[in-house]
Formats: structure tokens, C-alpha cells, sequence
């Protein structure tokens, strides 16, 4: 039987309570959103924090909304919010192809787009998707706001940006009019963890390729994401040839171990392989739309 | 920590440690031995209960947090005596063989019926992928999940 090591638990009722108790506490202290990765390491006992601050109370934390030109995503927003949203739909139907895929319908009416990018899993999806469009993340503390792009919101594995006493609130993408956009993952089941995962969007205008994203998961690839791959795109036509040089140059930014998902050269042809699939999806999304 | 959990109805309220995961404060404190407790790794679904109407895996939620609110177990699936249809399909379609996934599976599928009267078997299909089962290679599960779509509803429209 695993069961967390002894721990406090406080409810928080608003963003301000959340981040003086969390404060207050020190380092000794972890907000919890759903739980579904905190829990977990609480009962394997590689977390072991005094206290827990629930922010599951914080109704402003969670909703998508549009504000100017940008999607807003609360923190304590469901996956299944996420999966469901019409609006991160219409501008992006990434957001619904990688939902699709993430754990199953039980996790996801409880685990939060928040608590996936700051547990910063390897394979976190959403940190895949959040890369490739390049998003903001605004990280609430004591004192203040402050927004960080999501490709330095990562410090290595399981580590982020966001310092004892702060919370992550809201996630914050640019809308692109135009843009195509596309998930892939291969997984060893369904539910499961990505073996590799890909994710992009595309912005075709004029016949060549105006805007574009690359997002990776669960391969080692920096920030989750493939800037060089990018800058192959920016300018040229979206031909497979094109394409194809850019998910092969997108495979070399992935830096793949093995594990029990398997060898690094299968997951390094999945990188490749994956990229050039959402690359021609979202293209022909963009030329559609 | 004292806690107030409205289960099935009824209040409980117990003095607890705050690291007792939900599904030992029901199945351990208040000895409701309906809810399984499976993989403990948050997988097999065993442990699914509704809180406050939508399931959770209750192995990997604190049973403080589950304070003030409305939670079902499958003891709970029963009305006045009667089987509620999820529980009638489990038992005309034989959705069961070792019946150690069978609570997860019922609150699982409830709940898909609730949430969507015509979904379809691909999409129980769907629904029930964070519920192993290792006995009945799923066709009967399917079957009896169907039996309550069809079934639920017509009671709703009857
Ligand atoms: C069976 C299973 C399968 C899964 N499969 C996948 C998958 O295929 N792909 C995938 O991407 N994920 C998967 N997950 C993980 C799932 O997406 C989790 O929900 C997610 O990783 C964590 O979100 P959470 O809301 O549960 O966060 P929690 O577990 O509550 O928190 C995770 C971490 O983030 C911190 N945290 C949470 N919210 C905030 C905040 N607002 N500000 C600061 N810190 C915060 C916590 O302190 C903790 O350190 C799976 C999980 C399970 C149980
Ligand atoms: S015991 Fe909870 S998911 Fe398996
Ligand atoms: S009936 Fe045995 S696990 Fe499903």
C-alpha cells in the first residue's frame, strides 16, 4: 500500500490566499491542482511536502476566454475543459487533438492544463503544445505578475520557472489568423505517456510559409520545442520536400534515451516521422482555411 | 483533520490523518467495501467514485479534499432497493467474470450515460480506457454499458 508521508492540508479560497499561504510556508509547501502527478509522488514518497495548499476552491483560476489577440487559459482549467473548448478549437484544433490523448476521460475531469506544465513531465503534451505556439505563462506571487514564455518556463526535467511562494495562473497564446494546426503522438496504449509526441502550426500566405511552430514531447528536445526545424520553414513553400527537411532537422533538436518506451534511434524516427505528419495536416489546414 | 463528506447521502464525519487518500477513508474508516482498490498508481480505475458528480480515481485523491462535498460510491447505485440499469446491465449482459473492476466500471459507465443517452460503443469504447479490466476482454462490459444507455433513457423518456 503507498500512502503519502504525514502532511498538512490547507484549502486556498482565492489566488491571494493561495500565494501568502504558499509563502508563508517556504519551500516545504506544494499547491495541488489535480493531483493526478502530485499524488502519485506523494505516495512513492519523492515528494514529501509539510503541507499541501489546495487551489482547487479558486474559481478564477479556471475558464478560456479571448482577450484581444490572445487565448487565456486558467491554471485550475480541467482537461476536459480544454478538450472541449470550442474556442481553443476554432483557433487552434491542436489543443483538442492532444487532449484526446492525454491519460483518459477520469484524469482529465480532474488533472489541469496548470499542473501539466508545471509538473514539466518530458512527456507533458500540453508543455509540447504550448512550446509549438509559442505561449506565455503569467506567474502570480506576492509581489505581482510576471509573464514568461513558455520556451523558458522549463528548467530541465520536473523543473520550472515558478519559485516557492508563486503560483502559475494563466496560460496565454497568440491568435494567428490562418494557421493550420496538428498533434501526433505515438503511445504504447491508449492513455498512456507518449513514446514520442509532435505538435505544430503552420501560417501559409501567399504560397509560402509565413508562421510556423514546432512542439515535441517525451524526446529531450530543449523547451520542448524545434527552433531550427522553424527557421528552415520561415519563407519557403510548404512542398514535402520542405517538410520533410524540417521534421528531419527537427529529429536532430530531439536528444531521445532509451527506456521501456523504447530505443533512442526509433524514438529519435518518430521525431522525424511525427513532425512531417502534422506539418502536412496543419499546411492543408492553413491553404483551407 | 476533521472531515464532513456527504457519501450516498449520508454525512460522515471522522477525525483523520490529511495524507488518508480517499479511497482507504471509505473503504478502511467507514468500512464501505463496494469501491476496489486496484493499481494504486492511478491506471486501473478501480477506484472510481463521483465527486460531486464526476469521477475520480480515489486512490489519488486526499480524503480532506473531498470535504463538503457529495460523493457516490457504487453502494450508492442502488434507488429505493432497485438496481439502477448500469447495474442490471452488468448483470443480463454478464459483464463481470472476477468482479474487481466492476465498481469502476459501473461508476465509469453511469457516468458516460449520463453525460452523452446516445453515446455510441466506440465511445464507451473511449470512456472506459482509464478502467482495466484483465478478465472479460471488455465485449461484455461494452454490452452492458449499452444496455444502460438504452435503458436509462428509456426510463427518463417513459
Ligand atoms: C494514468 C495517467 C496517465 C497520464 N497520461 C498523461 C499523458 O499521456 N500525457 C500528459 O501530458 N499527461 C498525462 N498524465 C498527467 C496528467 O496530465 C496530470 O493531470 C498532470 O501531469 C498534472 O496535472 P494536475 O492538475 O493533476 O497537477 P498536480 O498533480 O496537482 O500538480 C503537479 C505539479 O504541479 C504543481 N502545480 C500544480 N498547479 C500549479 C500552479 N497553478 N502553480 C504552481 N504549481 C502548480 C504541483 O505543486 C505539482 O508539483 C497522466 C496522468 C495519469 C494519472
Ligand atoms: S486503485 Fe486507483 S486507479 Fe487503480
Ligand atoms: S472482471 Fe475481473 S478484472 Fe474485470
Amino acid at each position: 500500500m503507498q500512502t503519502p508521508a504525514p502532511v498538512e492540508y490547507a484549502k486556498a479560497t482565492s489566488i491571494a490566499d493561495a500565494i501568502s499561504r504558499l509563502e508563508a510556508l517556504g519551500e516545504d509547501s506544494r499547491p495541488v491542482a489535480g493531483g493526478y502527478s502530485l499524488i502519485p509522488m506523494m505516495k512513492l514518497r519523492l515528494a514529501r511536502p509539510e503541507t499541501v495548499v489546495d487551489l482547487n476552491g479558486i474559481a478564477e483560476l479556471r475558464g478560456i476566454r479571448v482577450e484581444g489577440n490572445e487565448l487565456v487559459v486558467g491554471a485550475m482549467t480541467t482537461h476536459a475543459d480544454v478538450l472541449s473548448s470550442a474556442i481553443l478549437f476554432e483557433h487552434y484544433p491542436i489543443f483538442r487533438e492532444a487532449e484526446h490523448v492525454i491519460a483518459d476521460p477520469i484524469v482529465r475531469m480532474r488533472g489541469t492544463i496548470g499542473g501539466s506544465m508545471c509538473q514539466a513531465d518530458p512527456a507533458s503534451d500540453l508543455s509540447a503544445v504550448g512550446s509549438a505556439l509559442r505561449g506565455n505563462a503569467v506567474i502570480t506571487g506576492s509581489s505581482g505578475s510576471r509573464t514568461v514564455p513558455l520556451r523558458e518556463f522549463h528548467d530541465g526535467p520536473y523543473e520550472t520557472v515558478v519559485q516557492t511562494g508563486e503560483i502559475l495562473t494563466e496560460l496565454r497564446y497568440p491568435i494567428r489568423p490562418g494557421a493550420g494546426s496538428a498533434y501526433e503522438k505515438v503511445e504504447r496504449r491508449a492513455g498512456d505517456w507518449g513514446v514520442c509526441t509532435s505538435g505544430v502550426f503552420v501560417v501559409v500566405s501567399g504560397g509560402v510559409i509565413t508562421d510556423c511552430g514546432i512542439g515535441m514531447a517525451a524526446v529531450n528536445a530543449d523547451h520542448y520545442c524545434a527552433p531550427e526545424a522553424e527557421a528552415l520553414l520561415m519563407g519557403k513553400a510548404p512542398t514535402e520536400e520542405n517538410l520533410a527537411a524540417a521534421a528531419a532537422a527537427a529529429a536532430n533538436e530531439a536528444n531521445p534515451i532509451a527506456d521501456q518506451r523504447g530505443p533512442a534511434d526509433y524514438k529519435r524516427h518518430l521525431a522525424s516521422e511525427l513532425t512531417l505528419r502534422a506539418l502536412r495536416r496543419a499546411v492543408a489546414a492553413s491553404q483551407g482555411a | 483533520m476533521q472531515v464532513s463528506v456527504n457519501i450516498n447521502g449520508v454525512e460522515h464525519s471522522r477525525d483523520i490523518e490529511p495524507r488518508t487518500l480517499l479511497v482507504h477513508f471509505i473503504r478502511d474508516d467507514l468500512q464501505m467495501r463496494g469501491t476496489h482498490w486496484g493499481c494504486d498508481t492511478s491506471n486501473c480505475g478501480a477506484c472510481t467514485v463521483w465527486v460531486d458528480g464526476a469521477p475520480v480515481k480515489s486512490c489519488t485523491m486526499l480524503a480532506v479534499q473531498a470535504e463538503g462535498a457529495e460523493v457516490t460510491t457504487v453502494e450508492g447505485l442502488v434507488k429505493d432497493g432497485a438496481l439502477d440499469p448500469i447495474q442490471e446491465g452488468f448483470t443480463e449482459c454478464h459483464g463481470l467474470q472476477c468482479g474487481y473492476c466492476t465498481p469502476g466500471m459501473m461508476m465509469t459507465g453511469r457516468w458516460l450515460v449520463d453525460q452523452n443517452p446516445n453515446i455510441t460503443r466506440e465511445e464507451i469504447r473511449e470512456g472506459i480506457s482509464g478502467n482495466i479490466c484483465r478478465c472479460t476482454g471488455y465485449k461484455n462490459i461494452l454490452d452492458a454499458i449499452e444496455y444502460a444507455r438504452d435503458h436509462a433513457n428509456s426510463e427518463v423518456s417513459a
